[in-house]
């Protein structure tokens, strides 16, 4: 580990009753850094990243941000640390009682960094940066179509110029050109706001642009992890038939003929 | 063995929820006294418990006042004892009715709806996202909802024992013929401060345990929209339940000499 690591987890162990998701991760990200994770679909990507956030508890094993273990930490401690934290959720998870601009100037609010038509204006800003013009701040979440839900859900995670910020899936469910779009963004957000990114998607072009690091998880634990420049030439067949997306390989899909 | 064992799980079951829904109160209530405070979340359910329920509480109150005095006057005419109409309906409207029907419909009204919001909002992740937030989910979403039900069914309760009185009135007055004067005079000597204040006492507790039930089931959701659908169910029949033991405990405590 490095002087600079932003997150680590630590021979993490997470179940849901007999079914063991995580099997002893051991990942490391540095400050600064673009990781991107991929890995087959309920693998437990998700739910490692809702480790950090303290939404799914491991049973065993060290989540360390900031060279503090937040496993079982204080409930004032929790806050702090995911006060520093963005969160995309992969369901966008916008609250659907407030309008769009309240979803994403609500951290802003309540951490009372900015209020009323400040806020509002800091809202409309950030919803241009994600391709959505200031016409949709007054609807509710429910009047936008998918993606234009998941540009709001990713304004909200980013309105703060959080250090961290977790993107679950950001591009899928948007067209070629807004996947893009969003892909430099993420990109911004790391250059230029210095934030620490952990991305999860299946998206390999989009993970080819915005990662620096990626990771793969299969079986429940990192089985790779290297610079994006290797993910041609992995050197593991298991991330080999991932990238390629084939059918044949050491990966098994279970499903019936 | 079998019979004994199924004996001792059921057991296991209610004392293990019982200790789950008394932490819940335990840590809601302690959230009512520590900033911050979410000042728009507690109007907007003062509002909504206040106000939505006011036409339900004073139908039911109305039709109860005048249906008890038509009862007890054809009812005591068996031992000439008609002119106890005003006496009873102002006794059994202060102390008993209006306490438990206004909180049974609350509890079909206000306790469903809760219980389908909150649901919703935890397994659409919006629990989690507000926590990503730096906003407590207790303090945002059940604080507010525990101090309207405690606030506002006493105020309603307090209305319905005048609606109460006055549809006993109508009834005595315009169908029965009793002087107009003499059954509010009547109905005013009768009643004794003890009578309203306890049932503004249950009406309290009665708030408390619906908004509970409700924050607690959907809270406590999983699993989609038959999760929700459960937890709706859950508060509405646990409140009523819940209602009609607290009732007689009250009762007991406040008049058993
Ligand atoms: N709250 C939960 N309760 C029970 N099991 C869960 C819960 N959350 C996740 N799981 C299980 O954990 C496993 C990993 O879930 P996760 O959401 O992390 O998958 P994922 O890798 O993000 O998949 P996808 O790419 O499809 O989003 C799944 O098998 C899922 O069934
Ligand atoms: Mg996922």
């Amino acid at each position: 580990m490095t002087k600079s690591s932003k997150i680590t987890w630590r021979d993490v162990h997470l179940a849901f009753g007999p079914k063991q998701v995580l099997k002893g991760i051991n990942l490391n990200v540095e400050k600064g850094e673009s990781l991107v994770v991929i890995g087959g679909s309920g693998s437990g990507k998700s739910v490692l990243i809702k480790s950090v956030l303290g939404i799914t508890k491991p049973d065993t094993g060290q989540v360390i941000v900031d060279d503090q273990d937040i496993v079982g930490c204080s409930a004032r401690d929790r806050e702090a640390v995911n006060a520093k934290i963005g969160m995309l959720f992969q369901g966008g998870a916008l609250f659907d009682s407030i309008s769009v601009w309240e979803n994403v100037a609500f951290g802003l609010i309540q951490t009372g960094a900015a209020r009323g038509s400040i806020a509002r204006s800091r809202a409309i800003d950030v919803l241009g940066r994600v391709g959505l013009d200031k016409t949709v701040a007054d609807l509710s979440p429910s009047e936008l179509s998918g993606g234009m839900q998941k540009r709001v859900a990713l304004a909200r995670a980013i309105v703060n110029e959080p250090e961290i910020i977790f993107f679950d899936e950001p591009t899928t469910g948007l067209d070629p050109i807004m996947s893009d779009v969003i892909n430099q963004l993420i990109v911004s957000c790391v250059r230029d706001l210095g934030a620490t990114a952990v991305t999860i998607t299946h998206d390999m072009a989009s993970a080819r642009t915005i990662a620096d690091k990626v990771a793969m998880l299969y079986e429940g634990q990192i089985i790779w992890h290297a610079p994006v420049a290797q993910l041609d030439f992995p050197g593991n067949e298991f991330v080999e038939q991932f990238v390629h997306g084939r059918g044949e390989g050491p990966i098994q899909m279970t499903v019936r003929q | 063995m079998k019979l004994l064992s199924g004996i001792g799980s059921v057991v296991l079951t209610f004392l293990a929820a019982t200790g789950r829904v008394a932490v819940f109160a335990g840590s809601g209530l302690s959230h009512c006294f520590r900033p911050p405070f979410h000042g728009k979340q507690i109007i907007r359910q003062l509002i909504e418990v206040g106000f939505y329920c006011l036409p339900v509480v004073a139908l039911t109150t109305l039709f109860s006042g005048m249906v008890l005095a038509l009862q007890s006057y054809t009812g005591f005419a068996r031992f000439s004892a008609e002119s106890a109409v005003a006496n009873v309906v102002v006794l059994s409207m202060t102390r008993e009715l209006a306490p438990v029907l206004a909180g049974l419909m609350v509890a079909g009204r206000i306790g469903a709806s809760m219980a389908a919001e909150i649901g919703t909002m935890r397994v659409t992740e919006q629990i989690d996202a507000l926590s990503t937030l730096s906003t407590h989910p207790m303090k945002y979403l059940v604080v507010p909802r525990i101090l309207a039900g405690l606030t506002m069914l006493p105020i309603l309760v307090l209305i319905g024992d005048i609606i109460g009185v006055f549809g006993g009135y109508l009834v005595g007055v315009y169908r029965l013929g009793f002087n107009a004067v003499g059954y509010i005079e009547q109905s005013w000597s009768f009643v004794e401060t003890l009578d309203v204040v306890s049932g503004l006492v249950k009406a309290g507790v009665f708030g408390f345990i619906v908004t509970l039930m409700g924050c607690y089931h959907g809270y406590m959701s999983r699993g989609g929209a038959q999760g929700v659908g459960i937890a709706t169910t859950n508060a509405v029949v646990s409140s009523a339940i819940l209602i009609l033991v607290a009732n007689y405990v009250i009762t007991e405590s406040f008049f058993s000499k």
